[in-house]
């Protein structure tokens, strides 16, 4: 199991995210800390989490250049938070963009493509994941989170099967939201195939 | 044991359970929500849970049943605690017979509070023991031990996680075991439990007494800990003492080192166990510079020449959240050892992205209306404490001042006493008039004051995550109990007019507002709509491309983040909660429900 950090957009359900990798490797025997963004910040701001796991951890925020892997629910948001991967680690994106009111505003929109430029550039292993597609395939706006879980599975870095993440989503979720969740797990899972 | 995922808040409910407390009680604010409501989903049967109305309230149930003899335990945020404050002062001279913890979460940064207030400074004014966990997992266990030093000193106690030990999660063994705790009742003693002048004397001169006492025993408690050699040392408490050792693990460098678990009254012995050989001290801790102020009045009263580095002298920030970057920055300088450098590419330009209210929260069609009633009109906009802050944000700007607590209300009475041609508008949401807004209506009525009362009513407290009040007839204890209807409270308390609207139809909450602003003495206008978060989304709107003429104000007026523009249109994504203010303010009727 490796050092995690999730970044996206308040409700777009990064918690959720950092619970399922967190109870993966707790079902190794791991130690695992995990540091959130609840309160007012998570109303449409940005949101972090970090997951960390063994023994060594003291402080739940990762330091800066340690993750050895970053999924971002949100281009803008990857790169905001690219400063916390280490060296060759791995960015998994997803490339809709969520534009904040703010820049709505102006009348613009920001360009999610120099993003996505910029993380490739600066970064050796990106997968890059739509998920405003796999939502539409799974007729859910709320599988973003599992599918880009999905992706990081299949590209190695999580140190987690996909076969594993489907259990520990199989135990977590109600029933009723399941076969979505399974659907859009193993669509992530074939966008990080893809990309290899 | 079991073996469970906790958060730092949960970690403390279900410590304080181990501990066999039996009244909880506590108000709603970050990062101290979940304690509480992990009590009330983890209640064996027997405790009794309640959000109270206030924090005061809430401390003086607990301190109600403290002094017959049961472990009460009181939740609140940091600022809570200047709410509690009153009881909390006197009950510090009355004490407790069974242990009570007060659980006052500090949140450095801030991240979601007004101030950047300390509790452990709170201790040592109001002469009470505090205590500062390093971690969720700590937390669980020092929780017991708070509530044991309670009793034994027959005092209440503080407790003060911050934020990343609230609501971080760490793996954690939970015991099965609990203690029970039969409490003896409560034993009439007027000597005892009546505060008067003369007793607060006698009490005064007893907390002097047992100060050094527990000092001495804080000296021996196994969470204060001086280790490791050299002439430098640093002190450190609660996480910042986590982000040291993180910092020092990746440095190949030895230094003392001193963790200040309880600072007040402050482990003098051990401190100076600490201080003895060394030349310099570097402190790290968040908020307020409560160790190094310890260490200098120490190095002071001994005649040592340490010298004591931190916020006070500038080698520290004076302000905001420690990280281990810059915990690790500090102690490098102060080892003198060379500063890491870091290669940073330079990043594309990153959107802003604040905070802003839900798609479909009532709250944006509630100001919206207020805006459009009062449009070229002179009128200032007093707001309060909630999600409905932030409706200072663009496009909406209407909120003019926000304070604390309630103060929307008073202060709107004031700025009328200075501005009597201005309307002067007061919003407050439902729990927050029910924690501390009616005795401001009160006032306002009593003395003949001009205001436009606005109530948002989304029938929960939103912010904090949806906690049950007065108002919305439920409890914590999973019972059904009688609403408290606000509508009745202003008109029983003397308001006259008094209108109930519907924010999501535009039209009629914009009349509602117009007539109450040409009235006089104080006019209520209740918004009642429930938070997007408490109900089901209505089917939602769509922009018909073909008619839609670019005109942006859907944006521009009503700043919804469900609309964005694509192509020179309105485009509405998948988080439309069907509100249909948008639809309402279209001036092509281009927007219509799927």
């Amino acid at each position: 199991m490796k050092n995690c950090i999730l970044a996206g957009v308040g409700g777009q359900g990064t918690v959720l995210a950092s619970k399922l990798i967190a109870q993966c490797a707790m079902e190794r025997g791991e130690f695992v800390r995990t540091a959130e963004t609840i309160g007012m910040a998570q109303r449409g701001g940005c949101v972090v989490s970090h997951v960390r796991v063994g023994e060594d951890a003291h402080s739940p925020l990762l330091p800066l250049g340690s993750a050895d892997l970053l999924i971002a629910f949100e281009p803008a948001e990857a790169v905001r938070t690219l400063p916390y991967l280490k060296k060759g680690g791995t960015v998994v994106v997803s490339t809709t963009p969520v534009q904040p009111v703010t820049v709505s505003l102006s009348g613009k929109s920001y360009d999610a493509s120099a993003m996505l430029a910029y993380l490739r550039q600066n970064c050796e292993q990106v997968v890059e994941v739509d998920t405003a597609g796999i939502c539409q395939q799974c007729s859910s706006q709320k599988v973003a989170n599992v599918a880009l879980l999905g992706a990081a599975a299949a590209s190695g870095a999580l140190g987690v099967t996909p076969e594993e993440l489907e259990s520990a989503v199989t135990r977590r979720l109600p029933e009723k939201f399941l076969e979505m969740n399974r659907r859009a797990l193993y669509a992530g899972a074939k966008a990080a195939e893809q990309e290899e | 044991m079991n073996e469970e995922l906790l958060m730092g808040n949960q970690a403390i409910a279900l410590g304080a359970i181990r501990a066999g407390v039996s009244v909880v009680a506590g108000y709603p604010g970050t990062p101290s929500t979940e304690i509480l409501e992990t009590v009330a989903a983890r209640n064996p049967g027997d405790i009794y849970v309640e959000w109270s109305v206030n924090e005061k309230a809430a401390m003086e149930v607990a301190a109600g049943a403290a002094i017959s003899g049961a472990r009460a335990l009181v939740t609140m945020k940091q600022v809570g605690l200047n709410v509690a404050s009153d009881p909390l002062m006197s009950l510090a001279y009355i004490g407790v017979k069974g242990g009570m913890v007060i659980v006052s979460a500090d949140d450095p940064g801030p991240i979601s509070s007004q101030t950047e207030q300390d509790t452990r400074q709170f201790a040592e004014f109001a002469n009470l023991p505090v205590f500062d966990p390093v971690s969720p997992e700590e937390a669980y266990e020092m929780i017991g031990e708070a509530f044991d030093y309670s009793e034994k000193y027959q005092t209440p106690v503080l407790f003060r996680p911050t934020t990343r030990v609230c609501h971080g999660c760490a793996s954690i063994q939970v015991s099965e075991e609990r203690r029970t705790i039969k409490p003896e009742g409560f034993i009439k003693d007027d000597t005892k439990w009546v505060i008067f002048p003369r007793t607060s004397y006698l009490n005064h001169l007893k907390i002097a007494k047992r100060d050094p006492i527990l000092a001495d025993d804080f000296s021996a408690y196994s969470r204060n800990t001086v280790s490791g050699s050299g002439k430098k040392g640093i002190a450190a408490g609660g996480i910042s003492f986590a982000y040291l050792q993180e910092a020092l693990s990746s440095l190949d460098t030895d230094c003392k080192l001193f963790r200040a678990a309880t600072t007040n009254p402050f482990p003098e012995k051990l401190a100076l166990e600490f201080l003895d050989g060394l030349e310099e001290v570097l402190v790290i801790e968040e908020l307020s510079p409560v160790i190094e102020r310890a260490l200098l009045r120490l190095c002071g009263k001994h005649h040592l020449s340490v010298k004591i580095r931190g916020k006070l002298s500038g080698d520290t920030s004076p302000a905001g959240e420690n990280t281990v970057e810059s915990v690790k920055a500090a102690a490098l300088n102060f080892l003198g050892l060379p500063e890491e450098q870091v290669d940073k590419p330079q990043p594309p330009e990153l959107p802003i992205r604040p905070p802003v209210l839900c798609a479909g929260c009532p709250h944006r069609a509630s100001f919206y209306a207020v805006k459009q009633a009062m449009k070229g009109k002179k009128a200032v906009f007093s707001g309060d404490i909630g999600c409905y802050t932030l409706g200072n944000a663009a496009p909406l700007n209407m909120v003019d001042t926000c304070l604390c607590m309630g103060a929307g209300i008073t202060m709107a009475q004031g700025i009328h006493r200075v501005e009597p041609d201005t309307v002067n508008f007061a919003f407050v949401g439902d729990s927050t008039f029910f924690a501390s807004g009616i005795t401001g209506v009160v006032n306002a009525v009593y003395n003949e004051t001009d205001i436009v009362l606005i109530v948002l009513d989304n029938s929960t407290t939103a912010m904090t995550g949806h906690q049950p009040h007065p108002g919305t007839g439920r409890t914590m204890m999973g019972e059904i109990s009688e609403k408290i209807d606000i509508a009745a409270i202003l008109k029983a308390i003397g308001v006259k007019s008094v209108e109930i609207a519907d924010p999501l139809d535009l039209k009629a909450a914009v009349a509602a507002v117009k007539q109450a602003a040409e009235g006089s003495g104080v006019r209520a206008v209740i918004f009642r709509s429930p938070c997007i978060a408490v109900t089901k989304p209505a089917p939602a709107f769509r922009v018909d491309t073909d008619k839609c003429i670019g005109c942006k104000k859907c944006i521009r007026e009503f700043g919804c983040p469900a609309i964005s523009i694509r192509d020179g249109k309105a485009l509405i994504d998948g988080s439309c909660y069907g509100c249909s203010i948008c639809a309402q303010v279209c001036p092509v009727s281009a927007i219509k429900r799927t």
